[in-house]
């Protein structure tokens, strides 16, 4: 192997970040929800789903999405109840629901509000609305949901809106009319009044 | 679906014009627009595809190779040559081939086949038909990215459209050939714009890109041979049929022939998607266009072509926005993002940013990538920090060379770009951080938590 001879130099560490907490023993990081079987109607779906791909593997993502909608998030039991739906190895579908961050793996809230930080956003205000947002909402970025069910508050990366950032996503609708504190209000006062559709609906 | 409100700019003062010729923006900002009656009856729609279902398969793939059109994803690879790797027993049929659409748009200060799908979805539909009759596919999908709910729902409308029309299904327009187009929805990661990790991706398996060879136009999705497409590509296509290849070519510069969609995102007044000739200059696109400098300070630095493009400084912002060009200047067209920066952006904040999206986004299947774009994530965040040390610069300038060339995909490249660049035209901005514990520039700043 003809590696370039590695530099008399030491690794980055850590200490200027927080410690992370230690993470629990494999098979026991998943969250687990309160229902373990599938619903009748969201099993009928998936099976009908299998039936549209080339093979049942590649039915994997969108059963996965109907998962979600059904138990309110990617729970273990999803993903067992998806592998048996499938006829697939579990295995495989816990590596695909862990890989893919649209598949959450925690509940969130019935509003859960994604903001995009990245860069064109961050040009534009994005940490400000992420925080206010934290502010209305009580919830911190990662966290969720809060008290009351209805906010969950994500960071998350580009959304496709750089031209008309700062943006964020409610559920699954994208808002991306540059958004300020005043657009902000009206986006949470709607959430608030049920107009918008709440997660999974 | 939702109405949305629009407040980018799509058009400017000449724009549809011969010297900036409107091809992919058509009727872009008018929500009605994309229906299948309003693409037929204002814009010349399905017209390209009778006329491709005339000429021989071949032939298709000969117009494309005549435009010298150049793939609009990134790699700015010619698509007619791609086309042609797609094996040629169309006689025999004995390959059952597919078309795969990338539209899993996830490099930051892209947004434009958003457009494309919100406005001219059928133009893309048409676009795709036309290449699975060149390749003789047997099925077209569209990868689209998970956060694009509500363009699924608009682009399967259009497709329900198409097949009422007889433009999908069986015997399309009575040539016997069978072709239907499948929408995939993505799950969130970045990687899977790499054509390979889509691929995985298509077949429900975890985005990690393959190892090449064997290349999709050998085996692909679901082990048949494929072609792996940009949306804005695709949607190129009737245009190219319509006018003729050669004419097609005459449009931008040589060996960068025709228009793409330029999204100019970041502090500039008119923020917005702009459809230009390529070999358009820089600074027209950035001054002229998009208005210059929102705040008033002068630009600083530009991102030509999405977060992964290294990035410029003033003296390269007169450069030709080409592949050719660009990439002799040391940056990259790559998807055609054009991120501004005025002067008071900290550069470092803004390269960590971008720093800790490869980071995350990274598959974590080679060493160096996985490794490599933590570390420098993590080196940028301590100078951000203001615990920088003197010898972080040379350790960081030590890593692009260690990671770029060194891994399946070109993530890793990528996430080199603006780290190396940066480093190479702003190093006294990161000395600065690491003397002070502070920004070299004043105002705000792309935050980092």
């Amino acid at each position: 192997m003809n590696h370039p001879p590695s530099p008399d130099t030491e690794v980055p560490t850590q200490e200027s970040r927080p410690a992370a907490a230690p993470s629990p023993a494999p098979g026991r990081r998943l969250s687990e929800s309160a229902r373990r079987q599938l619903s009748p109607e969201a099993l009928a779906e998936i099976q009908d789903l299998a039936a549209r791909y080339p093979d049942k593997l590649a039915a994997t993502l969108p059963a996965l999405y109907v998962a979600q909608k059904d138990f309110g998030f990617v729970s273990l039991s999803a993903m067992q109840e998806v592998a048996k739906a499938l006829g697939v190895p579990e295995g495989h579908v816990f590596g695909v629901a862990t890989f893919y961050t649209m598949f959450s793996k925690k509940p969130v809230g019935k509003y859960h509000i994604q903001v995009c930080t990245n860069l064109s956003c961050a040009l534009n205000g994005a940490a400000r609305i992420l925080e206010k947002v934290a502010e209305k909402t009580g919830v911190q970025p990662g966290e969720g949901p809060s008290e009351d069910g209805l906010w969950s508050v994500e960071e998350v990366e580009c959304l496709a809106s750089c031209g008309s950032g700062p943006c964020l996503q409610v559920n699954h609708d994208v808002y991306d009319e540059y958004v300020d504190e005043a657009r902000l209000e009206s986006i949470l006062e709607a959430c608030r009044r049920g107009d918008y559709r709440p997660w999974g609906a | 679906m939702r109405a949305r409100s629009d407040l980018q700019s799509y058009t400017f003062d000449g724009f549809g014009t011969e010297r900036f010729p409107n091809l992919l923006l058509r009727g872009a900002g008018d929500p009605g627009n994309w229906t299948r009656r309003a693409y037929e009856e204002k814009h010349e729609g399905y017209q390209a595809l009778r006329k491709a279902l005339r000429m021989e398969p071949a032939a298709v793939t000969g117009e494309m190779k005549a435009s010298e059109l150049r793939g609009r994803g990134g790699a700015g690879f010619l698509t007619g040559l791609k086309w042609s790797f797609m094996p040629k027993d169309t006689e025999q049929k004995t390959h059952v081939r597919h078309l795969v659409c990338n539209g899993d748009e996830g490099e930051p200060g892209t947004f434009k086949d958003r457009a494309i799908l919100e406005y001219n979805p059928h133009q893309l539909v048409e676009g795709m038909i036309i290449a699975g009759w060149a390749m003789q596919c047997r099925m077209g999908f569209v990868y689209l990215r998970g956060e694009f709910l509500w363009l699924k729902e608009k682009l399967e409308a259009a497709l329900q459209e198409a097949r009422e029309a007889g433009y999908l299904g069986k015997d399309i327009l009575g040539t016997g050939w069978d072709y239907d187009i499948l929408v995939y929805r993505g799950a969130g990661a970045y990687i899977c714009g790499e054509e390979t990790a889509l691929l995985n991706s298509l077949e429900g398996r975890r985005g990690e890109p393959r190892s090449k060879p064997p290349f999709p136009a050998q085996a692909g999705a679901f082990g048949r041979p494929t072609t792996v497409n940009n949306v804005e590509t695709l949607a190129t296509v009737p245009a190219i049929l319509r006018m003729g290849g050669a004419e097609y070519a005459k449009i931008g510069a040589p060996g960068n022939t025709g228009t793409r969609l330029f999204g100019v995102s970041g502090q500039v007044k008119r923020p917005g998607l702009y459809e230009l000739p390529l070999g358009t200059p820089l600074d027209f696109l950035i001054n002229d266009l998009a208005g210059g400098s929102s705040t008033g300070r002068p630009i600083k630095a530009v991102i030509p072509g999405g977060a992964s493009a290294p990035m410029l400084d003033a003296k390269d912002f007169d450069c030709p926005l080409d592949f050719d060009t660009l990439k002799a200047r040391g940056s990259m067209a790559g998807s055609g993002g054009v991120i501004v920066m005025d002067e008071d952006v900290c550069i470092v904040k803004a390269v960590l940013r971008l720093a800790r999206f490869f980071a995350h986004e990274s598959c974590g299947q080679c060493t160096p990538c996985r490794e490599g774009c933590h570390w420098m994530m993590q080196i940028l965040q301590r100078i951000e920090d203001g615990q920088g040390r003197p010898e972080d610069l040379d350790l960081l300038a030590s890593l692009p060379p260690r990671i770029s060339l060194r891994t399946l995909c070109a993530l890793g490249d990528a996430a080199c770009g603006p780290v190396d660049s940066a480093l190479r035209k702003f190093r006294h901005e990161f000395e600065h951080h690491i003397a002070h514990k502070t920004c070299y520039a004043g105002g705000p700043r792309p935050a980092n938590r």
